[in-house]
């Protein structure tokens, strides 16, 4: 049977299931005589110093073998345990309802899991988890019944659990512990975070998993598809330790070139960088190696708000990306709101054609008080590193000039009151509108970059609704359409003596990565987890070798005959790296 | 009694690690804290109701204080909302 659920932590584990279910707490629901309140009130206060002492030491452990956000979890539980108000609120519970301490524990703990859940916050829906982890814990302590965990475990398992605690999380011992499987939970979990941190595979969210696997029976779990197989037969066995073994070599080979630059073999250098959303996401851009941000879609910024964020509020959001980037170039896009993107706090018409309407820079043209107070934070944050900025959906000359004379403004008002930016700021323009790419000639000289969006670009180049299904198999990149817009615009750059970029999906496919650097791409942009794959590509190719890929793609006629191609040109590639 | 409103900076919210510096911060004044959103009200030394209090980005909260502390109380959590938690 396959049970499909999320993948959250790469990996694959073949192990007998330790189905871990937790054995219910028997509370007594007797009212208690006033006389015993101090006795109960007495217990209570040292089952929360019990707690506060096991959870200290957890910490240590946890800061030693997880590092500093492992532990912050745990820091988070004990301001929990020691809150007042948690003491406060069980007493009162104690004195009115004459009811025990654990009774009351449950009660309070009951009450708050209920407040969270019901924030529309996923982030603080999983901190019911911490909250209904501390109360299991106290009321434990309370009832003086051993404390729980998987840390005792001493065989190779895979352990299948309805959910998994913060604190059951953290004992897991890697060295026994090969694989997770849980019914409830997803990628922002704790179970989640803590299993990429120690490396365990593990997919959550399976439903019922717990009721249909047995304890004892070999299962097989693959984290990076998000599935777990019960009663494998022998041939699944082998394939996946095969698999298992791939995916090993494969990553330690990825691994060790992360942070090795994005050289071809001739030792020419493209530049890989990342597409973010929010500063959140930097950490994953170093970790991953990323040589800059190619593209920062602040449009989250204002999709997360109640109210459009202030000049302010952007930039502080701007400064921080452009510290935590440490001079490394990053590239804001203005807000490309409309099409798909709405935001709830501003008023977007109903329309036919959303993606053929009024979106991105046309809504900044024409609400240019937004679009310069998001120009004035962008300039700001620019003195605290390297800033660049893009305007999106530009459709020719007249729009990019309309931008630029607001942008003009913004630096003049911003001297005028003696703020600092960086007065030599780049600007570019991103090429997603077949006619853009056709009068790049124009824009080039009054730009001084370029980024292809490439899902926007193949969409209204083929007029294929990327959200249609029914014409799904009509949006292809590699159609020669597309590619002869890339390359106008590559060329023309280049031509001109400026640098071409590209953000959308297409910089991140490594199928593309040879075309892409045959036709002169200077920059490649995308989700940071790609990087170290298309990094890997691009150092086992010389620019003539490329080239002639390049050439010889750009020959076809079909986006098949590309496509087969190209994979051909990979697995050559992979052959003889 | 002394109070002063500040709107919240940073893109996470008073969440997580930001919530705890708060709480933590609150915690080393005498006086009586709390914290206040259009709808809900909290005690801003407990973990528990400042993350009930669910503030999101951009929310407007009123900090509030009683005590021989009051004043510095309030600066110094308004200063903290302020540098968006260092972050």
């Amino acid at each position: 049977m396959i049970f499909r659920g999320s993948p959250v932590s790469v990996g694959i584990a073949t192990a007998p299931a330790y189905l871990y279910k937790k054995e219910p707490i028997v509370i007594d629901y007797t009212q208690i005589l006033p006389d015993q309140e101090e006795d109960e009130l007495m217990i209570f206060s040292a089952a929360l110093d019990l707690s506060i002492a096991q959870m200290t030491k957890l910490r240590a452990k946890a800061y030693e073998r997880l590092g500093e956000s492992a532990a912050e979890i745990i820091d988070a539980q004990i301001m929990i345990v020691s809150d007042p108000s948690l003491y406060t609120d069980v007493e009162n519970e104690i004195r009115t309802g004459h009811i025990r301490a654990a009774v009351a524990v449950e009660h309070v703990i009951q009450r708050y899991i209920i407040a969270f859940s019901e924030i529309a916050d996923e982030y603080l829906r999983e901190r019911a988890a911490d909250i209904k982890d501390v109360g299991m814990r106290i009321l434990r302590n309370l009832l003086k019944l051993p404390p729980t965990g998987l840390g005792l475990l001493d065989l190779e398992v895979i352990v299948v659990a309805q959910d998994l605690s913060p604190s059951d999380t953290i004992m897991l011992d890697k060295s026994y512990i090969k694989g997770l499987a849980t019914d409830v939970g997803g990628r922002t979990s704790h179970a989640a975070i803590l299993a990429r941190a120690l490396e365990i595979p593990a997919v959550l969210g399976l439903k019922n998993i717990t009721e249909l696997v047995s304890h004892g029976e070999t299962i097989i779990l693959d984290g990076g598809a998000g599935l777990v197989l019960s009663n494998p037969t022998p041939k699944e066995i082998q394939e996946y330790s095969a698999k298992k073994e791939q995916e090993q070599t494969g990553r330690k080979a990825l691994e060790e070139l992360r942070f090795l630059p994005a050289d071809t073999l001739d030792g020419h250098k493209v530049h890989i960088v990342a597409n973010i959303g929010s500063p959140d996401d930097i950490e994953a851009v170093v970790h991953h190696g990323g040589e800059g941000v190619g593209l920062y879609r602040t449009e989250f910024l204002f999709m997360k708000s109640d109210h459009l964020p202030t000049e302010e509020e952007q930039f502080q959001a701007y400064k921080v990306v452009a510290k935590k980037m440490a001079g490394k170039p990053t590239i804001i896009r203005t807000i490309d709101i409309g099409g798909d993107k709405k935001l709830p706090c501003f008023k977007m018409p109903i329309e036919l054609n959303p993606f053929l309407g009024w979106r991105a820079i046309r809504i900044c043209l024409d609400e240019p008080a937004i679009f310069k107070e998001q120009l004035r934070a962008i300039l700001r944050a620019s003195v605290f590193g390297a800033l660049l900025i893009m305007y999106p959906m530009i459709s020719g000359i007249s729009e990019l000039r309309k931008a630029n004379a607001i942008l003009a403004e913004a630096k003049a008002e911003l001297q005028a009151k003696g703020i600092p930016f960086d007065t030599n700021i780049k600007v570019g323009v991103m090429i997603e509108i077949p006619a853009a790419a056709l009068t790049a000639d124009c824009l080039i000289k009054e730009a001084d970059f370029f980024s292809i969006g490439t899902n926007d670009l193949c969409q209204y180049a083929l007029a294929v609704d990327r959200m249609n299904e029914k014409i799904s198999d009509l949006y292809q990149p590699f159609h020669p359409g597309v590619l002869r817009l890339i390359k106008t615009v590559i060329d023309t750059a280049h031509a001109n003596g400026k640098v071409t970029g590209m953000c959308g999906e297409m910089a991140g496919d490594p199928l593309a990565a040879a075309l892409l650097l045959g036709l002169g791409l200077d920059e490649f942009s995308m989700s940071a987890s790609l990087i170290p794959e298309v990094k890997k590509v691009i150092r086992t190719l010389s620019v003539k070798g490329a080239q002639e890929i390049a050439e010889c793609a750009m020959g076809m006629e079909t986006h098949e005959e590309i496509a087969t191609y190209l994979k051909k040109v990979s697995n050559d590639l992979a052959s003889s790296s | 009694m002394y109070s002063q409103a500040v709107t919240i900076q940073n893109v996470t919210g008073l969440h997580a690690r930001p919530a705890t510096q708060f709480v933590k911060l609150a915690a080393t004044f005498q006086s009586q804290i709390s914290i206040s959103t259009p709808d809900k009200n909290g005690d801003a030394k407990s973990i528990l109701m400042v993350l009930s209090l669910g503030i999101a980005q951009g929310t407007q909260v009123k900090i509030t204080a009683e005590g021989n502390d009051e004043k510095t109380a309030v600066e110094s959590l308004v200063e903290l909302i302020q540098s968006g938690f260092n972050q």
